[in-house]
């Protein structure tokens, strides 16, 4: 066996294979060939290191010198001064700050300083299509002692429960309850399944990717105990077309785990037949929702079911039915592994274990961190997120999706769990946290989420197809500048009428951002409202565009512009904007050298 | 709605039809069979026209209401013809909140076609998109499967120039 000295390690990601990092590999790989070094380093594809902002992400080992936005130039230079000569690149260093030092140490920067990886412990550091990578991290140790001891079932379930896990999807629901309804439900035909909810559709959410692009066997596994502890013999994967890269390792794993007998008939020789089967989504926001999940998967248009009955007793194809998210499944090897008492450790009381969120939007580290629950927000959106970019003010997170609500700068010291999130108006969430700054008008952020929720809405249920249109209607109303103060009661009570009568989640929690925006940032609508103004300068009918008279040179760039010829003025003279005409496309403004046009 | 029965008339080879055939034949009888046929069936046609519905619908022998209700209901489900070069921009909230609106409407102007649409050539065709999962790139477009991230109104025109020297 060839002794390997080095690795270095290519985030293969959604993220970083968008900046170009498959070429990066062959290039590296052209490189060793050239140094004749291809025996002793190793170049491995891994999963999300969690930095997109910086990608593409190469680390290279023993050192771990973590090297960002790394390009096909930087490949020689790489290989001749860090793999031969063992000098490391200090140019190409993660830095927290332009200027600061260069840390050598990536587990002391704060992105990962405060971040405990337990749901993404495998990304990044071994290869995702490679089981025996997965096997040498301890994987599929928790299902063969399972299988081999014949753990009794109920056993596994009530480790789960005592861990604390809750359902990493968004309700919070304890996974171990699930686990136990599924098991205790009786099948006439003995037949029961377990099911994976991969369909990550709450946009500016990348959680469950990243786990199947970086660590597809640990959910596989899990799946497979899952199926030992309820009685099920076959499992579904629901995942998004839109996320290819995630598809295809899935086939890859599910491929390798068939070969080395650890899925399919008689695992490890124990008697036990566990099936996998993945199923493409057709992006339709609502199949997120399980019972929609469930009839998309039986081949009908992803409609929700009412509940009772849940999944638990009649589920896919009215069997009963066992559905975590991917996340979720993500925790369940680490807790069989580590014992109930470790994770249950971890976190606030109500709340165990860790969460995993995509942080995006106006943030300087854009990226996947996973925290310990109970963080706080300040500590993920400064310390973590390193605060809003180009010296803007932080103005609210937005957690949850189109389902969550608006967190203001006066809550962020709020502590990160499901309870403390829900009684301040907004929700967990599957994960997605998005950053709003000055710039942002919160009644255009409301209403972005609600044309969403009124394109996904799959019109079976009235409240939800024709209430989300009629809020939208009333949002765009006051953005257009034509909104009255009652318009603002009736948004309220209209909202209240959804969130009642709605048949599904998508429904129920559709009026979130509207309320969560409406009990936080009331003086943003009222100044839409009363004074016909919109604070942030974002919603386009109620700003106007003025040339500042004593600022302009008279250079005509503006009027020569202007698409729609609303500029008048001479030659070395001032300048003046007809606003009756002015379609405030804004091209004047990004044009004027003198910065002589302003909007307001 | 750009989702509605297509003006383009139907072009299926033989082949093509040979293909489905297969597809449905390793499908039949399997529950819940209708949606990995009809994805297999459109990355065969590239759209699923009245005609390929029919087909789909009395192969697996389900009624064609239910395949035309599958077909309408999920936005990866095109009953329209794409053009060679499938524009998505990303209008997911990090995108959004990023600048995605702009991006969107530079494409719109560079092509003279809306979401949906596809132009007269049929080199380009244009959707805006839910998030594609590359936030950490904001704002992104796809385009077929290269990605486009960072961007800002006046890098589109670049980009699209070069996909129209090479239609």
């Amino acid at each position: 066996m060839n002794h390997i000295r080095s690795h270095i390690m290519v985030c293969t990601g959604t993220g970083c294979t968008s900046s170009d990092s498959p070429r990066l590999i062959s290039a590296f790989e052209e490189e060793l060939l050239r140094a004749g070094m291809e025996q002793e380093v190793r170049v491995v594809k891994t999963g999300c290191f969690g930095l997109c902002a910086m990608g593409p992400i190469v680390m290279v080992f023993p050192e771990g010198a973590c090297y960002t936005q790394v390009k096909l130039e930087d490949v020689p230079e790489i290989v001749s001064e860090h793999i031969v000569k063992g000098r490391i690149v200090t140019r190409l260093l993660h830095k927290e700050d332009a200027g600061a030092d260069a840390v050598t140490s990536l587990a002391e920067t704060n992105f990962y300083k405060n971040q405990m990886r337990i749901a993404l412990r495998n990304c990044g550091v071994i290869n995702p299509e490679s089981i025996d990578e997965y096997i040498g991290v301890d994987g599929y140790t928790a299902l063969e002692r399972i299988l081999t001891e014949q753990t009794p079932p109920q056993e596994i379930i009530d480790c789960i429960k005592k861990s604390g896990l809750r359902g990493r999807g968004g309700a919070g629901f304890s996974t171990g309850m699930k686990w136990q309804f599924t098991y205790d439900a009786k099948s006439d035909d003995g037949v029961k399944f377990v099911a994976c909810n991969a369909d990550e559709g709450d946009p500016g959410a990348f959680m469950d990717r990243s786990v199947l692009e970086g660590d597809p066997f640990s959910v596989i596994e899990a799946m497979t105990i899952a199926g030992y502890a309820i009685g099920a013999h076959q499992g579904y994967i629901y995942i998004r077309a839109e996320y290819p890269i995630a598809v295809k390792r899935l086939e890859i794993a599910i491929g390798q785990a068939k070969d080395y007998g650890l899925l399919g008939k008689d695992i490890l020789g124990s008697g036990f037949d566990f099936d996998l089967e993945l199923r493409l989504g057709a992006g339709a926001f609502v199949c997120g929702e399980e019972t929609a999940l469930m009839t998309s998967i039986e081949g009908h248009r992803g409609e929700p079911r009412p509940r009772p009955p849940f999944p638990a007793n009649k589920g896919l194809f009215a069997k009963p039915t066992l559905l975590n998210n991917v996340e979720t499944y993500a925790n369940i090897t680490w807790i069989l592994n580590n014992g109930w008492e470790k994770f249950a450790a971890i976190g606030t009381e109500k709340s165990k274990g860790t969460k995993v969120f995509a942080l995006g939007g106006k943030i300087t580290n854009t990226g996947l961190v996973e925290i310990p629950m109970g963080t706080t927000l300040r500590t993920i959106v400064y310390d973590i997120g390193g605060g809003c970019p180009n010296g803007k003010k932080f103005k609210a997170a937005q957690t949850g999706g189109p389902s969550g609500g608006c967190i203001p700068e006066s809550l962020i010291d709020t502590p990160i769990d499901y309870d403390s999130l829900t009684a301040i108006g907004s929700m967990m969430g599957s994960g997605g946290l998005i950053v709003m700054d000055e710039d942002n008008c919160m009644v255009d952020i409301a209403k972005f989420f609600l044309e969403f929720c009124v394109d996904e809405s799959c019109g079976k249920c009235t409240p939800c197809r024709i209430g989300t249109k009629r809020l939208l209607d009333l949002l765009t109303k006051i953005t257009d500048g034509n909104g009255t103060l009652e318009d603002l009661d009736t948004i309220e009570e209209l909202c209240y009428h959804l969130k009642d009568s709605s048949l599904c989640a998508l429904g129920q929690s559709a009026p979130n951002p509207v309320l969560s925006t409406l009990k936080y940032f009331k003086d943003e609508y009222i100044a839409h409202v009363v004074e016909k103004r919109c604070p942030a300068g974002v919603c386009k009918k109620l700003l106007k565009y003025e040339i500042v008279a004593d600022k302009c040179k008279g250079c005509t760039l503006c009027a020569r512009n202007c698409p729609v010829g609303a500029i008048s003025g001479v030659v070395k003279g001032p300048h003046f904007i007809d606003t009756e005409k002015c379609i405030k496309c804004g091209l004047c403004q990004s044009n004027c050298r003198f910065g002589a046009i302003v909007k307001h | 709605m750009p989702n509605c029965k297509t003006a383009v008339p139907y072009r299926g080879t033989p082949e093509q039809e040979e293909r489905l055939r297969q597809v449905i034949a390793e499908h039949k009888g399997q529950p819940g069979a209708t949606m990995p046929v009809l994805q297999a069936a459109q990355e065969i046609f590239g759209y699923l026209p009245e005609e390929v519905q029919i087909m789909v619908a009395e192969g697996l022998d389900i009624p064609l209401s239910e395949v035309y209700g599958v077909a309408s209901f999920y936005s990866f489900f095109s009953l329209n013809p794409k053009g060679k070069y499938q524009i998505s921009v990303c209008l997911g909230t990090a995108c959004y909140v990023k600048g995605a609106a702009g991006v969107l409407d530079a494409v719109e102007k560079k092509l003279n076609i809306a979401p949906g649409g596809i132009t007269p050539d049929g080199v380009f065709s244009l959707d805006a998109c839910r998030c594609i999962g590359a936030c950490g790139l904001a704002p992104v477009m796809m385009i077929n499967d290269d990605v486009y991230g960072r961007l800002t109104p006046d890098k589109v025109g670049p980009i699209l120039d070069k996909y129209l020297a090479e239609a």
